[in-house]
């Protein structure tokens, strides 16, 4: 993908060769959607559920049943009900949610914004730690301080999330009490937040910062720390070993070498010349664990009773709710795109060949 | 070195960050003092329109919300008192219904209750259609009749039956949450489309009840107020806050800290933790959930009556409810929940392997016989199921599980594919003909029929006489003889059906110590908030 601010192009075939260019952005991306709603789509045809069932309850006659079939298109043909989705889908309109009857684009406006916050804190804590770990351990192979990293990144990857949260919420907020346990504030706030600061971004942390309530950001912070952290631990994990493992490679380059022996101090080599390099693939790393985590972690969600996207997702798969999974999905997507579109932009900046 | 003090400043500074939330004030949160804050799983919330609610959550809300012209006394289970009619009267005949309104009750927009908002109400719930219109459509009503058939009279409400029914069975439907008492005047000027003001009664709430809805948020939490000048008396607290809490631990950890005042969705063993904690108690009341087993009656083997009872003396109902359910159900082998009228408390059957294996070989099959049960995953359903399928086997039936999402067991055994299946049913209003018309009722039995709605037809299962017998208890107008007719039902479909009736379910609800005169509703009816208080 190649979208760049660039000076206007001085020969038309130049221009030519943009608009080729960002034509095919647009053809690939279109492409891509069609081919994720499409699979999307039959996946929630051929599941063994009936979203009908799901709406009208259990006691409803297979009168009322029927008539909610044809309410709802579902006895068109598939191809039809498909075609229809994608028209409506490009017109911004995802449908309505079976489940909570309401527009499944407002569902999302709602649930969204909380896992963005999650993820986005989350995706700091990874980076600022990761990345200082992976380098202290490619400086030092096989010390202990390695192992120790490595122990770190292999338990990050191999613990249940859920159990991680439970214990995290024992130890921080049971025994300790430093932090929050669930929900986004506490009790004694919640009501100042839901009906005293206006609701601009839907982000706690920048909503009541704005409004200039600063208790509620103190105690949102401390509803965000832990999840955030569970979650940041893994995205620590993933970031510190592909960091140790690119760093091992670049300090291996022969410039690193003629930098040393020019006498640069060992700190400069590291952190200024190889680091630098390193922050190429690094930033797709970051990038792929960041829209990992927009995704929403079903887990972490239910655990600390964080009502985000993974947690909206997932009542509306076993409710058999396919416009809210659908719509779920299309999102998913779009931030994948998004953040894709980003790293190829930091890109640019970090790595002078791109350009 | 230099290195590592680079790396050191960065940990501390992480570190710094990460104390940052631990203010002294956070060691022991407490919930606002005017606020009861209950955390709960709210996510089966549909709509709050009286007309249109028909799940536990919604129907608590609607509770405290709004009033019916009668209802159930929540200090004494199945007892009818005034709600906004003062008095009530049947005629002769059975078929006229007469309620007097109370004077001087107003909603909470200050507009006076009338006799025409009461009839307005009930034929709007007809007239919308939505699920729980059933309840009231069983009577006789339509959308075409019911202008006619329910009608205010001055002061008083006149309904009247295409055809005469019991009238417990019609003073019980009328107390339900769907006969909720809406202000004709607030909702009509919030119509759209000619909607009823279904749309927005959605998400607000018209009624006359303690409390008034100030906000919901679907999956995450809903807020009422007290409103001044309920007909009852002030509710006690203020203010109360419901928040969706999935994770039974995470609800459980709140509760002990305090920062929530009762948790209503602990499992058995987040229950059991709690024992011996001073500060927090647990209470304890039936709920309306049966659970049963259902044999296909179109299956060869399970539609000869030793095997039926076979499976009846070869689960551990005792074993169960102590072990895997400890405390959260108790045996039940009728199609009634206790405190439901009519309801039984015998429980003849108990684990008889060696009796179970006899009753096996009289049937045939010396060596027992392979079988497949549904059952949905959730971990307690799938705990007794696998009780239930080692207890099976040693009396000689191999049972298969096949656990599936509910959506999917419950389409199998709607299109009567299932051999065994392990489920469960919540009466859908406070009468027993709620359950004996679903569990003993089958006027056709043929495929063709698509009784889907119908427990008895989706197993298979001809009731024979005991159609008739339902049919006949709904319309008895002695209450007295009414009860002894379900009972006698129920002993009926409890000995000779192609169900395994076992356990009701218990609400086990945890309180901070300082909160008393909450109420579940029990069996038959919903949460009242308005006694609650907090010392």
């Amino acid at each position: 993908m190649t979208i760049t601010e660039t000076p206007a192009p001085r020969s038309p075939s130049k221009l030519w060769r943009r608009t080729k260019t960002v034509l095919s952005v647009v053809l690939a991306l279109a492409a891509t959607f069609l081919g994720l709603l499409f699979v999307t789509f039959i996946i929630g045809r051929v599941v063994p559920i009936d979203p009908v069932l799901a709406i009208v309850g259990e006691r409803a006659s297979q009168a009322q049943i029927e008539a909610a079939r044809t309410a709802l298109g579902l006895d068109r043909p598939m191809w039809e009900q498909f075609y229809i989705y994608v028209v409506n889908v490009f017109q911004g309109d995802l449908g309505t949610s079976l489940l909570t009857r309401r527009p499944v684009l407002e569902d999302i406006m709602n649930v969204f914004p909380a896992t963005l916050e999650l993820a986005t804190i989350a995706t700091i804590f990874g980076v600022l730690t990761g990345i200082p770990a992976g380098v202290l351990a490619a400086t030092r192979p096989g010390t202990w301080i390695d192992q120790i990293v490595r122990i770190i990144g292999l338990a990050g990857y191999s613990t249940p999330v859920f159990w991680l949260g439970l214990m995290g919420l024992l130890l921080f907020y049971g025994t300790l009490g430093w932090v929050g346990g669930g929900g986004r504030v506490g009790n004694e706030f919640v009501d100042i937040l839901e009906f005293d600061i206006a609701r601009v971004t839907g982000i706690v942390l920048i909503d009541s910062a704005l409004a200039g309530e600063w208790a509620v950001f103190a105690n949102a912070l401390k509803h965000a720390i832990l999840p955030s952290a569970v979650l940041g631990y893994y995205s620590m994990a993933y970031i510190s070993r592909m960091t140790r493992s690119f760093m091992l490679n670049e300090l291996s380059q022969e410039y690193i070498t003629t930098a040393r022996v020019k006498g640069m101090p060992e700190w400069r080599v590291i952190w200024v010349h190889a680091l630098k390099n390193v922050m190429v693939p690094l930033i797709t790393v970051i990038a792929l664990s960041y829209a990992n985590l927009l995704e929403g972690s079903v887990l972490t969600e239910t655990v600390f009773s964080w009502p985000g996207l993974g947690m909206y997702i997932t009542n509306a798969l076993f409710s058999a709710d396919m416009p809210a999974v659908l719509g779920g999905t299309v999102v998913v997507g779009l931030v994948f795109v998004a953040i894709n579109m980003l790293s190829d932009v930091l890109y640019r900046l970090v790595d002078p060949r791109a350009k | 070195m230099k290195l590592d003090v680079r790396f050191g400043t960065a940990g501390l500074a992480l570190a710094a960050a990460l104390t940052l939330g631990a203010s002294p004030a956070a060691l022991m949160a407490a919930t606002p003092a005017d606020t009861l804050v209950i955390a709960d799983k709210i996510d089966d919330i549909v709509s709050l329109d009286p007309a249109e609610a028909f799940e536990f959550s919604g129907v608590n809300i609607i509770n405290n919300t709004y009033d019916s012209l009668i209802e159930l006394d929540p200090n004494k289970p199945g007892e009818l008192i005034p709600g906004l009619a003062e008095s009530w009267d049947v005629s002769e005949d059975g078929l006229t219904f007469t309620f007097k309104m109370k004077e001087g009750i107003t909603f909470a927009s200050g507009n006076p209750v009338r006799a025409e908002d009461a009839a307005w109400s009930l034929q709007r719930v007809i007239k919308l259609n939505k699920t729980p219109a059933f309840v009231l459509a069983q009577f006789g009503f339509t959308p075409e009749n019911v202008e006619e058939m329910i009608k205010a009279d001055g002061d008083t409400v006149v309904i009247t039956l295409a055809k005469p029914f019991a009238p417990s069975m019609f003073y019980n439907c009328l107390t339900a949450g769907l006969a909720g008492i809406v202000d004709k005047e607030t909702v009509m000027a919030n119509e759209v489309n000619g909607d009823m003001g279904n749309e927005w009664l959605k998400s607000n709430s018209a009624g006359t009840g303690a409390y008034v809805l100030r906000s919901f948020k679907p999956q995450d939490s809903y807020v009422l107020d007290r409103r001044d000048g309920y007909w009852r008396g002030d509710a006690k607290l203020k203010r109360v806050r419901v928040n969706h809490i999935p994770e039974s631990a995470t609800q459980r950890l709140q509760l002990e800290k305090g920062d929530i005042d009762i948790a209503r969705g602990l499992s058995n063993t987040d229950v059991a933790g709690l024992e011996g904690k001073a500060d927090v108690k647990v209470e304890e009341a039936p709920k309306g959930y049966i659970y049963y087993i259902a044999a296909n009656q179109k299956n060869e083997i399970l539609k000869k009556p030793e095997v039926m009872d076979a499976l009846r003396w070869a689960v551990d109902y005792k074993g169960i409810t102590d072990t895997v359910l400890k405390g959260q159900m108790m045996v039940q082998q009728g199609f009634l929940p206790a405190g439901y009228l009519g309801s039984l408390d015998e429980t003849p059957y108990s684990l008889d392997v060696a009796k179970a294996k006899e009753l096996l070989a009289a049937a045939g099959y010396p060596n027992g016989f392979e079988v497949t049960m549904t059952v949905r995953n959730d971990q307690l359903r799938m705990e007794m199921a696998q009780a239930i399928q080692n207890t099976l086997g040693q009396a000689g039936i191999k049972v298969t599980l096949k656990p599936g999402a509910g959506a999917e067991v419950l389409g199998d055994y709607r299109a009567r594919n299932h051999e065994l299946t392990l489920q469960s049913w919540g009466p859908d209003y406070p009468d027993p003909h709620t359950n004996a018309s679903t569990f003993a009722w089958n006027p056709d039995n043929a495929d063709e029929a698509k009784l889907t709605g119908v427990l008895a037809w989706r197993n298979a299962w001809d009731p024979g006489e005991l159609t008739a017998a339902v049919d006949a208890a709904v319309v008895e107008r002695d209450t007295e003889t009414r009860k002894a007719m379900y009972e006698d039902m129920q002993r009926k479909f409890r000995d000779d059906s192609g169900f395994v009736p076992m356990f009701q379910e218990i609400a086990q609800t945890a309180l901070r110590a300082n909160v008393s005169g909450f109420h579940t509703g029990g069996t038959i009816d919903s949460a009242t908030y308005w006694y609650t208080e907090k010392n």
